[in-house]
């Protein structure tokens, strides 16, 4: 089914014309559901054209509706996901949208990942391919429900045409076109070579759904993205192609060292290995497998230069940190005049909070594959971001964009990884396969690697004071951020950073939704050779905790519940409310717990998703603790897909409670201590707390779910901690004292 | 040199050195990818395989230690224990990137092969080994339970 689709990267191709549609109707998209602060980029139009162009038709017999509808002979309808499957659900999500519209069977339906090519399939709110920032559903919502209608418009006219009645006659229901009239159906395979003749249809000529019409859409059909439970799944370690070499490489000891010298005899006498190149990120030993790979680079003898290597520990880091937030900082918000305020409060609660790094550690360690020949680059990976993987490969090679070929494969985890804003591990699979023209090469990352070869979430301190009047209700808040940019040298930079703020460091605090009459942000960003990178819900996985401890703080002393606290706080912000609400409701907020557990919640908003969490802990008798429930509640406009959100929320739950209770990567004299699972750890089943997702009904837009599962979740834990022990909680992971 | 390594029932020739992880000589000489790399140090369980009906880590297990014994990966796996885990996986949805899954399942094969009806106690422990990242692990003791109902 792959044809010749990878070769057909014209932007002016007539399939690119795609499903037009005009620069109202998007922005009326981009307004209504609201682009997402980070990654929200450029508002181009959702496709260029509106011209009516013939679609094409394969030789088989199949319609190509538009860039993101197939329809075979067999009936098997293909939806074209332009997002990356990484285990978010977008394969199901995106394809019902689809469905829905086209009056599908859900059966009938199959999802394929799209090649890079930015003119059919960028992020309509990046103006570029890719992924991230849980935006596929929010900016696919309105495109993929026109690829569907419109899709089905063909069909009807075909039908029309072929039965010779009015269009207005035929129905469509369940993958079945009918004339009620006539008692005459057909399947959408029969209409194909019919609907192929015909231009493809305007999209002011198709009416999308009234909501209260959704059969698909709300409903937990089951999921697309097969062949998970019989290996047969494809993801990038599995590509074997002829010829094909293992690249592994040996990196740098310490950030910023360099290759001084390298003698690789050994290496290059061990049966299998058949090269050893050097790389700008290291040494790269390519042989016929990976265990030969792997014996090779254990052989390589290489002198690093260390002169201008990174050679601090976390703790000096730490220290820094906190002395420059004794200065003030970039402002970001600034309500009100927060320093009199402080001065003149009733009681004043201070606190400073310690982040570390954090390695993504996607189970499936980062790899790619590349083959450079005279006609261009081909790259197979799990790729979440096309545009710019394929502007940065192309102007390494020489190439134009379009000489570079990516092909879609699943991903194994990501949380973020993937979308290297510097092209990282796919530039080094570049530049090894630049080196071995005509044979395709396979970098593989060990465990090891992917620990400590780099892009971690930021290290961060917080400083925040925070006051309340003699009534207990809070006055002024003062916000102290400091860390490093993710986006400070990247493509990003002109999106994101606004009078030297990176939008991404204080994102959740700069938006902190409860009503405090004086309340100020600031940043210092540092500059670190540490590479650092956007990590599942980015600024938020700070920002949430900082905020939702602090205020869990200010509710005890001021003496009040922390939900009422939060609800009185909350009267500007229905959304907020409603989820803090239902999770309290649901949790049973307030009735009794046996001895030596504890209670706590937070909310927060990421990526226009608003998440709620009430965790339940117990102590136990070797001192730590076990976290024993959670109650989740999420609003995420339309819920497209029930089941596919509360897997998300499970998910994020499961994924925030690693740095809660045990993940982070340290540095000691620049080296990263952690290596794999026994000094990374992450959680475990026995660690899994029971979750319960409650999903607030809407008719909202829908947003995305993948990221703001993760934010609330350790600080709800802590704040249970505390509710439990009397103890506070200001660094993770969390550790009782 | 070669030797004979017996994958699903099948006899393969292998040429590879008697230190080569099984792991290894699974995905790049039998070419079976289902089985997956995580850890390559026991650590993670993704690379999970039967030796003689006993989950193995293949990952820290040589080639010379498996030879004349009979290798199961998750494409070969037929026991009624491991169908009704498959499809218990499948009916409640629980794979997420599905890159740990293969080893999930051989595990929770095993299990139920071993112990028709475990408790929480003793899922917790027999996956103990067994990573996800996307923490699906509600869904996984869910579903070895509904396995395990299943089967009796
Ligand atoms: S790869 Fe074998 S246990 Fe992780
Ligand atoms: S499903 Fe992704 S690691 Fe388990």
């Amino acid at each position: 089914m792959i044809h010749n689709r990878f070769s057909q990267l014209d932007e002016s191709s007539p399939l690119g014309s795609a499903v037009s549609t005009n620069r109202r109707n998007f922005l009326k998209l981009l307004g209504g559901a609201g682009a997402g602060l980070t990654l929200a980029m450029s508002a181009q139009p959702v496709l260029s054209k509106t011209t009516e162009q013939l679609p094409l038709t394969s030789a088989e017999g199949e319609l190509e509706a538009n860039a993101f509808v197939r329809i075979s002979a067999d009936s098997t309808v293909t939806v074209v996901i332009k997002h990356l499957e990484m285990g978010q659900g977008t394969y199901t999500g995106l394809a019902t949208l689809v469905a829905e519209e086209l009056d599908a069977d859900w059966a009938q339906i199959k999802s394929e990942g799209a090649p890079a090519n930015t003119g059919r399939y960028k992020n309509l709110h990046w103006g570029s391919q890719g992924t991230g920032g849980s935006s596929a559903i929010a900016n696919s919502y309105e495109q993929m429900r026109l690829a569907g209608a419109t899709a089905r418009k063909m069909l009807v006219q075909a039908a029309a045409q072929q039965w010779q009645v009015a269009e207005s006659e035929i129905a469509v229901s369940q993958g079945v076109v009918s004339h009620p009239g006539s008692n005459r159906s057909t399947s959408f395979g029969e209409l194909v070579d019919q609907a192929a003749k015909l231009p493809m249809p305007a999209t002011d000529s198709v009416q999308l759904k009234d909501p209260g019409d959704f059969k698909l859409i709300g409903r937990s059909v089951p999921r697309k993205d097969r062949g998970k439970t019989d290996g047969s799944a494809l993801f990038t370690q599995d590509i074997k192609l002829p010829g094909m070499l293992t690249a592994l490489v040996a990196h740098p000891p310490r950030f910023g060292a360099t290759v001084k010298s390298v003698n690789s005899e050994a290496a290059r006498n061990i049966a299998g290995v058949e090269d050893v190149v050097e790389i700008p990120t290291g040494v790269a030993v390519l042989a016929k497998d990976y265990w030969a790979a792997k014996k090779g680079r254990d052989a390589l003898q290489i002198q690093w230069d260390e002169s201008q290597a990174f050679n601090k520990s976390s703790d000096q880091l730490l220290n820094e940190f906190a002395q420059l937030a004794k200065q003030p900082g970039l402002v970001a918000r600034n309500d009100g005049d927060t320093e009199s305020a402080l001065g003149s409060a009733a009681k004043v609660v201070e606190a400073t909070f310690e982040f570390p790094f954090l390695a993504h550690a996607a189970m499936e360690p980062m790899n790619c594959v590349a083959l450079v020949s005279d006609e261009g680059c081909e790259v197979w990976n799990g790729e979440q971001m096309q545009t710019l993987d394929q502007a940065t490969i192309a102007a390494t090679l020489g190439l134009k964009p379009e000489q570079v070929k990516i092909n879609m494969l699943f991903a194994g985890g990501s949380f973020g990884r993937r979308a290297n804003p510097h092209s990282d591990y796919v530039m080094e699979t570049v530049h090894i396969a630049k080196a071995k023209p005509g044979i395709p090469v396979k970098l593989v990352w060990s465990r090891e690697d992917d620990t400590r070869a780099g892009y971690y979430r930021p290290m961060y301190l917080h400083k925040v004071r925070a006051a309340l009047d003699t009534d207990g209700n809070p006055v002024a808040w003062e916000q102290r951020i400091v860390g490093q940019s993710i986006v400070t040298g990247t493509p990003f930079e002109g999106f994101l950073i606004k009078d030297g703020i990176d939008a991404t460091s204080v994102e959740g605090a700069a938006t902190l939704p409860y009503s405090i009459p004086n309340l100020k942000v600031d940043l210092h960003t540092v500059n670190l050779p540490v590479p650092v990178q956007w990590w599942r819900s980015v600024g938020h996985t700070h920002t949430g905790f900082s905020t939702e401890v602090m205020i869990d703080e200010l509710a005890r002393a001021a003496g009040k519940d922390p939900v009422a606290f939060r609800l009185a706080l909350l009267k500007d912000h229905p959304r907020e409310y409603g989820v803090l609400k239902l999770a309290a409701e649901k949790a049973n907020w307030g009735a009794p717990l046996p001895q030596g557990w504890g209670r706590g919640i937070a909310m927060h908003k990421s990526f226009n998703s608003y998440v709620a969490q009430v965790a339940e802990v117990s102590l136990q008798d070797n001192g730590q603790f076990k976290v024993e429930r959670v109650i989740c509640a999420v609003d995420c406009g339309v819920a497209i897909n029930p089941d596919v959100i509360r897997a998300q929320m499970e998910g994020g739950i499961g994924f925030g409670l690693s740095p809660a209770l045990m993940s982070e990567i340290t540095f000691k004299d620049g080296q990263v201590v952690q290596s794999n699972f026994h000094d990374y750890q992450v959680l475990r089943i026995g660690q899994m707390p029971d979750v319960e997702v409650h999903i607030v009904p809407s008719a909202e837009p829908p947003t995305g779910v993948g990221e703001p599962g993760v934010p609330p979740i350790a600080p709800a834990v802590a704040n249970a901690l505390s509710a439990v022990t009397g103890q506070r909680f200001h660094r993770l992971p969390l550790k009782l004292s | 040199m070669s030797v004979t390594l017996n994958v699903n029932g099948v006899d393969f020739q292998i040429d590879a050195a008697p230190d080569t992880p099984l792991l290894w000589v699974i995905r790049d000489h039998v070419e079976l990818t289902g089985t997956k790399f995580g850890c390559g140090m026991s650590l993670c369980g993704a690379c999970t395989v039967h030796l003689d009906g006993q989950p193995i880590r293949s990952c820290t297990t040589p080639l010379s230690v498996v030879l004349g014994k009979a290798v199961t990966t998750i494409e070969g796996v037929q026991s009624s224990a491991a169908k009704a885990v498959q499809q218990a996986w499948t009916e409640l949805e629980v794979p997420q990137c599905g890159y740990c899954q293969s080893g999930q399942i051989m595990s929770a094969a095993a299990l139920l092969e071993a112990n028709p009806k475990p408790d929480d106690a003793q899922i917790d422990a027999a996956m103990a080994g067994n990573v996800c990242r996307c923490a699906t692990y509600g869904r996984i003791r869910q579903a070895i339970k509904q396995a395990s109902e299943q089967l009796s």
